[in-house]
């Protein structure tokens, strides 16, 4: 076997999830296409089929970084191939507003990820996916839901230490 | 029909198919069906052999009844292979087939992962994202669309021409369109066909002159498609009619004018004999021709130039009036509820492999050439003869030219062996020359091909197993045009240098040039080779993805004749199943707003690519027209309100889906 993936996890040792969100005529089709060539592939992502990449919603995104994914990939057709005329364009457009968002908010670019793969391309599922779960094993997991808890119990404690805290009896105000 | 209602508790039937050993063999597939066991909801949980066989139907079925199941999961291959067939299942089980998720763990697991707890892990949680997915999904009714009996076959090649008539003799309209003046396509230039040794035009030009007069086929040569809109079953397509200069319907095929023409003697480049002999600025491209009409070459028509010719055709022509010089392109739009591409190949150009010589030495041909040079209508009525006036001796076929090389074409153009045992024996025939076939292996796939094979060795043609390394003038003899031919013979070991009066060179088959655009048009897909893609392989081999467009000929891949027209029928009677039962069923994945939720802002409006979106001007909300909508979900993504719900991918079932993916996993 050939492709020099990254073991994923199974042994305990910490292995990058990815939640893709893949096109029905191009990059699902591509998937598939993969499959019946028997090309071998990291098993770090799991696939949502939608019609059209512009049917991904931001939403979708954030919720799978929130829901614990370390990396999110979108697949649709090539410019001009959306089988919809122009789904992928105002994917796109989301995409750039969104990675700027991202990037404020501490998640790093490389964990959201557009290709436009063609139903042709079985081997560019492939690279893309082996190469999208290299760089964030590299990254290190994201753990957004690890952070929330941390967070949430800071903020308990926060909370905690302001009522048990002695209660001026007089405030000067000047 | 059975609907749960609300309030009723759903009961989820689970199932994953062993698929032989496609999925048993990677995935654990007991282990799964035992982890979905213990998911909420689910009722039963199986594994069985093959889900996709009767009895595995036939269990989902039983269970629906015995179990009172309302919903079904089935954890197999890819839903565009599968889905239906459960979704129809589910249906006889008395449900709404809607009431069902398929879940690809074979051509997105199974096939491609190496280890088996990890491939198994990736199925437990595409498995319990579609456990969570379905308690969500909601009856919903399969849309009926009237389809247009009317066909569009593009190209007028053998395949065309077959799907053509097939659909004509079933009473169908077909509008025939041709780029090049006349139909027939590369057939029409062979001489005999292998391996029977047919004469090509002798069973071709009856099917020509039957296409070109049948009354349900409106023949558009010398046209092409210019632009495609609307989908399966109403389509709108525009065809550019280029001007020929002379009026079809007027023109009687004399020839007269040809005749009369202002050149004398043919002067300009013939493309249909592949520039070996010469026409006239008015010409028929070659006798059989259908439609039998003369065209005027703008390019080198005295007239047409600079208005100052005699119009000594036009003369010639006299009462008939044919000849139009003012004659404009034409734009015509036509509605068809199927199309049929059969847009060929091109030949591989030998002069990207310059160490053969094409295009540098006079002597060396390709197969094309040859098979006009051995045409009894070809340039030279049939005789072999050299550009320099010669009979050849001794002749090199050179198999494999751009095909199945690293450097030019990779894949294998499947007639080139067969073609070239043809023509070997041809030009044996024809001249009594001494034969050279140079080939790497011989392929002959097919019926009867090997005992033609074995024909042709037996007749005592030289078959030398070596790719060819060079092709060089023979230096002790300049003056004829000798060339040697170089090649390593592999099974003697030994360097050969065969000095010889003429090389054939076997050029493989390849995407058109322009396929790109073509692809675009019809918005289908390529193969990395550029072929046009099938939807599935073997069980599609037809069909493209885009519903209601078909597949025929070398435009999908290299074939012979035989297998150009049996998949020609394929795709005519593709084409007619979709028009005979008179209706398409569409997938209910259309958009709708929830009134309630809308604030008229209209930035959905602008976003979707078939108007389907338009504002309600007494309510001010926006209102999808169903009936345009084709379920991308564009304007579900943008709504901010989240007033815009997509069947089948509502936000909901998507959250759930990303959660189910997600949840910790404690196995």
């Amino acid at each position: 076997m050939e492709n020099a993936t990254p073991s994923p996890a199974g042994n305990g040792s910490w292995s990058p999830r990815i939640i893709a969100f893949f096109c029905n005529w191009c990059t699902y089709t591509a998937a598939d296409l993969a499959g019946v060539s028997r090309l071998k592939y990291a098993a770090n992502t799991r696939t949502i089929r939608l019609m059209c990449s512009g049917r991904v919603d931001p939403q979708f995104i954030l919720e799978a970084f929130a829901k614990g994914a370390d990396g999110v990939l979108i697949g649709g057709c090539h410019p001009n191939d959306c089988h919809y005329a122009e789904g992928n364009y105002k994917m796109l457009r989301r995409f750039q507003l969104l990675k700027r968002m991202l990037k404020d908010l501490g998640i790093a670019e490389e964990r959201l990820r557009l290709e436009w793969i063609s139903a042709a391309e079985g081997e560019k599922v492939k690279s893309v996916i082996n190469d999208m779960v290299k760089k964030i094993t590299a990254l290190g997991p994201l753990d957004l839901p690890g952070k929330f808890a941390d967070w949430d119990r800071e903020m308990t404690a926060l909370a905690h230490a302001v009522e048990s805290a002695p209660v001026e009896k007089e405030v000067a105000h000047a | 029909m059975y609907t749960p209602k609300k309030h009723e508790p759903v009961r989820i039937g689970f199932y994953v198919c062993h698929c032989g050993t496609n999925i048993a063999g990677m995935v654990d597939v007991q282990a799964l069906a035992r982890y979905v066991a213990t998911l909420p909801n689910v009722v039963v949980s199986r594994d069985y052999k093959y889900m996709c066989s009767d009895p595995g139907q036939e269990m989902i079925v039983q269970d629906i009844i015995e179990n009172r199941l309302n919903r079904i999961v089935v954890a197999a291959c890819s839903p565009l292979l599968h889905e239906h067939t459960f979704r129809e299942a589910t249906r006889r089980g008395g449900l709404n087939p809607f009431f069902f998720q398929m879940v690809n763990i074979r051509e997105h697991d199974s096939w491609v992962h190496t280890d088996r707890q990890l491939a198994t892990r990736k199925a437990m949680a595409l498995a319990r994202a579609a456990i969570q997915r379905v308690p969500l999904h909601k009856p919903l009714e399969v849309k009926k669309v009237s389809i247009n009996p009317n066909v569009l076959v593009v190209g007028g090649g053998i395949a065309g021409i077959h799907a053509a008539l097939v659909l004509a003799n079933a009473g169908k309209q077909v509008y025939l369109v041709e780029r090049d003046p006349t139909i027939g396509g590369h057939m029409a230039k062979f001489d005999k066909t292998f391996p029977t040794l047919d004469c090509a035009m002798c069973v071709l030009s009856p099917k020509m002159a039957a296409a070109g007069s049948h009354p349900n086929i409106t023949l558009w040569s010398y046209s092409e498609v210019v632009k495609v809109d609307g989908y399966v079953g109403n389509f709108k397509v525009t065809v550019r009619r280029k001007p020929r200069y002379v009026l079809e319907d007027l023109c009687t095929g004399c020839q007269e004018c040809v005749e009369a023409c202002i050149y004398k003697e043919p002067k300009f480049r013939d493309e249909f004999n592949l520039g070996l002999s010469k026409r006239k600025p008015v010409f028929l491209p070659f006798p059989q021709a259908i439609p039998p009409v003369v065209l005027i070459d703008p390019e080198t028509c005295i007239e047409l130039k600079t208005g100052k010719c005699k119009k000594t055709c036009v003369e010639a022509c006299g009462d008939r009036k044919a000849i139009d010089f003012k004659q404009k392109e034409e734009l015509r739009e036509i509605t068809v509820g199927t199309i049929i591409v059969a847009t060929g190949f091109q030949i591989f150009d030998a002069k990207r492999t310059p160490y053969y010589g094409y295009g540098i030495y006079p002597n060396v041909y390709n197969a094309l050439e040859v098979e006009r040079l051995v045409n009894a209508s070809g340039p030279t009525g049939g005789e072999i003869i050299l550009r320099n006036g010669q009979v050849p001796k001794k002749v090199a076929i050179i198999h494999c030219v751009g095909s199945r090389d690293e450097n030019s074409n990779r894949w294998c153009s499947r007639v080139c062996c067969l073609y070239s045992l043809k023509l070997a024996h041809l030009i044996h025939e024809h001249t009594q020359a001494e034969i050279y076939n140079f080939y790497i292996d011989i392929r002959t796939p097919g019926k009867s091909m090997e005992e033609f094979y074995c024909r042709i060795a037996e007749e005592g043609i030289n078959l030398i197993r070596g790719r060819v390394a060079d092709v060089y003038p023979d230096p002790s003899d300049g003056a004829t045009g000798r060339l040697i031919v170089q090649a390593e013979d592999t099974m003697l070991d030994c360097i050969m240098k065969v000095p010889v009066d003429m090389v054939v060179l076997s050029v493989g088959l390849e995407p058109h040039s322009d396929t790109e655009k073509i692809r675009r048009l019809f918005n289908m897909s390529c193969s990395s080779e550029g072929w046009f893609l099938e939807r599935h392989p073997k069980l599609a081999p037809v069909s493209t993805f885009t519903d209601g467009i078909f597949l025929a000929g070398c435009c999908q891949g290299p074939k012979d004749i035989p297998d150009s027209v049996a998949q020609a029928g394929a795709a005519a009677a593709e084409a007619f199943s979709l028009i005979d039962k008179g209706n398409i069923e569409q997938e209910p994945n259309t958009a709708f707003v929830v009134e309630a939720e809308c604030s008229g802002c209209k930035s959905c409006i602008p976003l979707c690519p078939y108007t389907a979106i338009s504002l309600l001007p007494d309510k001010k909300k926006a209102y999808i027209n169903e009936a345009l909508c084709k379920g991308c979900g564009t304007c579900v993504a943008a709504c901010p309100s989240g007033s815009i719900v997509q069947n089948l991918f509502e936000d909901a079932e998507i959250f759930n889906e990303i959660e189910g993916l997600l949840a910790p996993t404690s196995f």
